[in-house]
């Protein structure tokens, strides 16, 4: 065992110093002399976080099991160690060799959510790493970005040598190679970047002009250079079933978030919820096949001594070996004492059979996520879930013992309108009713029935058939939530209603980021200056700032946020390839203005576009 | 059966916790695929307790579990299944069978020995080696212990079994202490330093103290004629 990068005076002043020692259960160490390409995987928030996310893990798997290359992982020191790594000049350091980032060749960062922007200016910071691209030489790592907020990379851009758009399984061998034969040739770092931005999936930010219109929206996206691609198409992975994951995960000593063996079942989603990001970016749907996951289940059991596996993916219930996968699952957890802990399901028999078989009925809850109060709303979203599915779920639930449900919710939907969102009280208030019809007084365990409705804020995202919608104001989000508490008030089974709602400020930093352009960069890098990092914890995130800093730099937030697009504008992303054509998408919008459904991948194709990838459910056989 | 398993905690994994170390055995016993007994009811648990809590920073070598387990093969051959599973800095040190009515690893713990030394750049100014005679020597040694919620006056003298400064197997000179670590008068070494400093007229300062528990004992004696030896002597090799 090596040194610690911290002395121990600095581990024990700060909370669970076994955030950075490294040495996990299934940690690779390779001997750094033998191995031609150092390299860290970050995820910028704290360890807990970020040791819960599968990406990293199968992509950490898959770097390792290169022979020339030794990956490590890098998070975001909380803040009591952040600060002394300031005071003290203290170099970021990956957790495997507790050497410091800058010394290493490749920092590729996964960006999962908007809020992370300033953790990643925190680790370039820490790391001792320019935070601009073009102040970066050979001296420095490359920065990689990869994710899902990589699908609108423009607000980031400028701080990324570059980017890797789509699933990292499939093109992260060559980029390897092209950086160790320039390395060997000994070109200059754009030399290199040029060439790794012909590369199919890399976008080399630096070699691409934005033109804007008086207006502000963008004229144009262009090459720079000849040879660079205009457009650059997402990678994908279409052999689900034979690719890289993971065997032996890293078993971290703290309890992290995801605290147990994730089995992702499938990727993508056939659904086609309007809203919703990841099931436009992840098509076509892939499933994995069942003996495989049941092969990897028992390995990773084995080789963690977890006590719980959770299965992952979009919309589980459509995975078409789930009863097959949970019957093999439930038998060999009953004999090891292993928990499982299922994703959230479709409520009916069958589900309801299989949660009753590895919770406690009464402790656990049903979850339903209608995300709009009113048909009319649900059919603008594409959400295919209706009040009488509901409602029979529920009794049928009832009936088997449970008395918690759970509700979830979004507001500030395109084309909502008051009675939308009174809609929700309704929905709680007739699945209150449905308990006390099913269930007779001497029957009711817990006393009575506790409803748990939450709302969040709609958000647009990029490659939805809602990019072009606008967004409410915080005003608007705020008068909505209190619209939904005053409808469940009004309600007869108010009693047995509670509400949540989300705060709305860090709703329209989040849509700002999500939509926005590269001059937003300035503002991000600003607010870092001034101290903003965490954003994504409420503790820490400070509305003032931002809203101050976007004044100063002169940028509108309602720009971005308040303003509905036209069909024909030129988006920041549109230079992104996702599969589905934005085509598909406006006459998706158009559709959703219409309150027309489209029905999912397996019942009749839509024609998005994910068919060009030429495999998944888009050339399953039909049953039938 | 019931089994007693003693490791040693060093390195980096000083910065672990008690509660985490105790996940990571939960973990382990499962890669070892030892046949570990489990509670009853809706969501079994192993049957597993462990000694004393260790301190975080603290290096140990003499920390104690025990497990029932539904089978078993032999000491060597179980230790060494569970030192293919750990990690550097954790050694499994023995495996020992109970006799089936011993008390739990917690419910024994007498007292505990302990080296300790000073950070490079924390010595210090005083004679220390020479000053630990007289602080041992004295009849009584009154503290006001500090807890959540009051102060207690109470003697160190009875609860400090032997003290002595002398060269560790590395030539540097360490203090050893044996203290008290039942669950009713459990001392902690730095209590007995930051005492020992202040008789010296000195500040203890933060992080001075390099400590490492040598091991951890029961009382294999009556209340009045106490014999302490290590919590594994009571168990037997198989």
């Amino acid at each position: 065992m090596g040194k610690l990068a911290l002395r121990d005076e600095i581990l024990l002043r700060v909370e669970k110093p076994a955030r950075y020692i490294g040495n996990e259960v299934n940690a690779v160490i390779k001997d750094k002399e033998k191995v031609d390409v150092r390299m860290a995987m970050c995820f910028p928030d704290v360890y807990e976080i970020g040791m819960s996310h599968l990406g990293i893990q199968i992509l950490y798997d898959m770097f390792n099991s290169f022979e020339d290359v030794w990956c490590e992982r890098v998070y975001s020191p909380w803040v009591d160690l952040d600060r002394i790594m300031r005071e003290e000049s203290i170099p970021l350091f990956g957790l495997e060799s507790q050497e410091p980032i800058k010394d290493l060749d490749l920092l590729a960062i996964t960006i999962q959510y908007e809020m992370c922007y300033t953790n990643i200016l925190q680790i370039l910071d820490l790391s001792q790493i320019p935070l601009c691209a073009k102040d970066r030489t050979w001296e420095h790592p490359v920065v990689i970005g990869g994710g899902p907020c990589t699908y609108n990379p423009e607000p980031i851009a400028e701080f990324f040598d570059v980017f890797y758009i789509g699933e990292g399984e499939t093109r992260y061998r060559e980029f390897l190679d092209l950086y160790k034969e320039a390395r060997r040739e000994g070109v200059d770092r754009t030399e290199f970047l040029r060439r790794a931005a012909k590369l199919p999936g890399f976008y080399v930010p630096a070699f691409y002009q934005v033109e804007y219109k008086e207006d502000g929206t963008i004229r144009s996206m262009k090459p720079v250079e000849d040879g660079i691609p205009e457009t650059i198409r997402k990678e994908i992975e279409m052999e689900v079933s034979d690719t890289y994951y993971p065997r032996k995960p890293v078993v971290p000593f703290i309890k992290v978030t995801q605290d147990r063996v994730v089995l992702e079942i499938q990727r993508g989603c056939i659904r086609g919820c309007r809203f919703c990001q990841a099931g436009q970016l992840y098509r076509p749907v892939r499933e994995r096949d069942v003996e495989m996951l049941k092969e990897y289940a028992l390995d990773m059991l084995k080789n963690t001594g977890h006590e719980e596996i959770s299965l992952s993916s979009l919309s589980s219930s459509d995975y078409s070996k789930l009863p097959e996968l949970i019957d093999f699952l439930i038998d060999e957890c009953r004999r090891k004492n292993i928990n499982i802990s299922l994703p959230s399901l479709r409520i009916d028999a069958f589900s309801l059979d299989v949660m009753s078989k590895v919770q406690d009925v009464r402790k656990s809850s049903l979850t339903f996520a209608p995300e709009a109060g009113s048909q009319r709303l649900r059919n603008v979203i594409n959400k295919g879930l209706t009040e009488s599915v509901i409602l029979d779920g529920a009794a049928l639930a009832f009936k088997g013992g449970w008395t918690r449900v759970k509700l979830y919710f979004m507001l500030g939907l395109p084309t909502e309108t008051e009675e939308d969102i009174r809609g929700i009280g309704d929905l709680c208030n007739k699945i209150a009713a449905v308990f006390f019809e099913t269930v007779p007084k001497d029957k009711r365990v817990n006393g009575k029935v506790q409803i748990v409705a939450s709302t969040s804020f709609f958000i647009p995202k990029p490659f939805t058939p809602f990019q072009w919608a606008k967004m409410c104001t915080k005003e608007e989000f705020l008068d909505k939530a209190y619209t939904t508490r005053t409808s469940i008030k009004e309600q007869l089974n108010q009693k047995s209603i509670k509400y949540n709602w989300h705060e709305a400020d860090v709703s329209v930093l989040e849509g700002v980021f999500a939509r926005g352009d590269r001059k937003i960069a300035k503002v991000i890098r600003k607010a870092y200056e001034k101290g903003c990092i965490f954003d994504a914890w409420s503790e820490y995130f400070r509305n003032g700032v931002w809203m101050e800093t976007f004044e100063e730099c002169g940028v509108d937030v309602g720009f971005y946020t308040t303003r509905e697009r036209e069909p024909d504008e030129v988006f920041p992303w549109d230079f992104l390839d996702c599969g589905v054509t934005k085509e598909f998408l406006l006459r998706e919008w158009e559709k959703a203005k219409r309150e027309a459904v489209s029905p999912n991948c397996r019942m009749q194709c839509q024609g998005c576009g994910a068919n060009r990838f030429g495999g998944g459910v888009c050339f399953e056989e039909k049953e039938g | 059966m019931k089994l007693r398993i003693k490791f040693a905690k060093s390195g980096a994994m000083r910065f672990v916790g008690h509660l985490d170390i105790m996940r990571y055995f939960q973990k382990a016993i499962r890669r070892a695929e030892i046949d570990i007994a489990f509670s009853e009811g809706f969501s079994p648990h192993q049957i597993m307790s462990f000694a004393a809590p260790l301190g975080v920073g603290l290096e140990s070598r003499g920390e104690y579990f025990d497990v029932e387990v539904r089978s078993y093969t032999t000491s060597d051959e179980m230790k060494e299944r569970l030192n293919r599973v750990m990690v550097p800095g954790m050694e499994v040190l023995s495996v020992t069978m109970l006799e089936e009515h011993a008390k739990n690893a917690m419910a024994s713990v007498a007292a505990a020995s302990y080296s300790v030394r000073f950070r490079e750049g924390y010595e210090p100014e005083f004679d220390w080696v020479g000053r630990s005679a007289v602080f041992y020597a004295q009849s009584s040694i009154p503290v006001t212990k500090k807890t959540k919620k009051s102060e207690v006056q109470l003697d160190l003298k009875p609860a400090i079994y032997s003290m002595e400064a002398r060269e560790g197997e590395d030539g540097s000179p360490a203090l050893y202490l044996l203290v008290d670590a039942s669950s009713s008068g459990n001392i902690k070494p730095s209590l007995v330093m930051e005492t020992f400093f202040k008789e010296n007229g000195a500040e203890l300062p933060e992080f001075s103290l390099m400590i490492t528990r040598v091991d951890t004992f029961t009382n294999a004696g009556t209340e009045d004629e106490p014999r302490l030896v290590p919590l594994d002597a009571v168990g037997k090799l198989f």
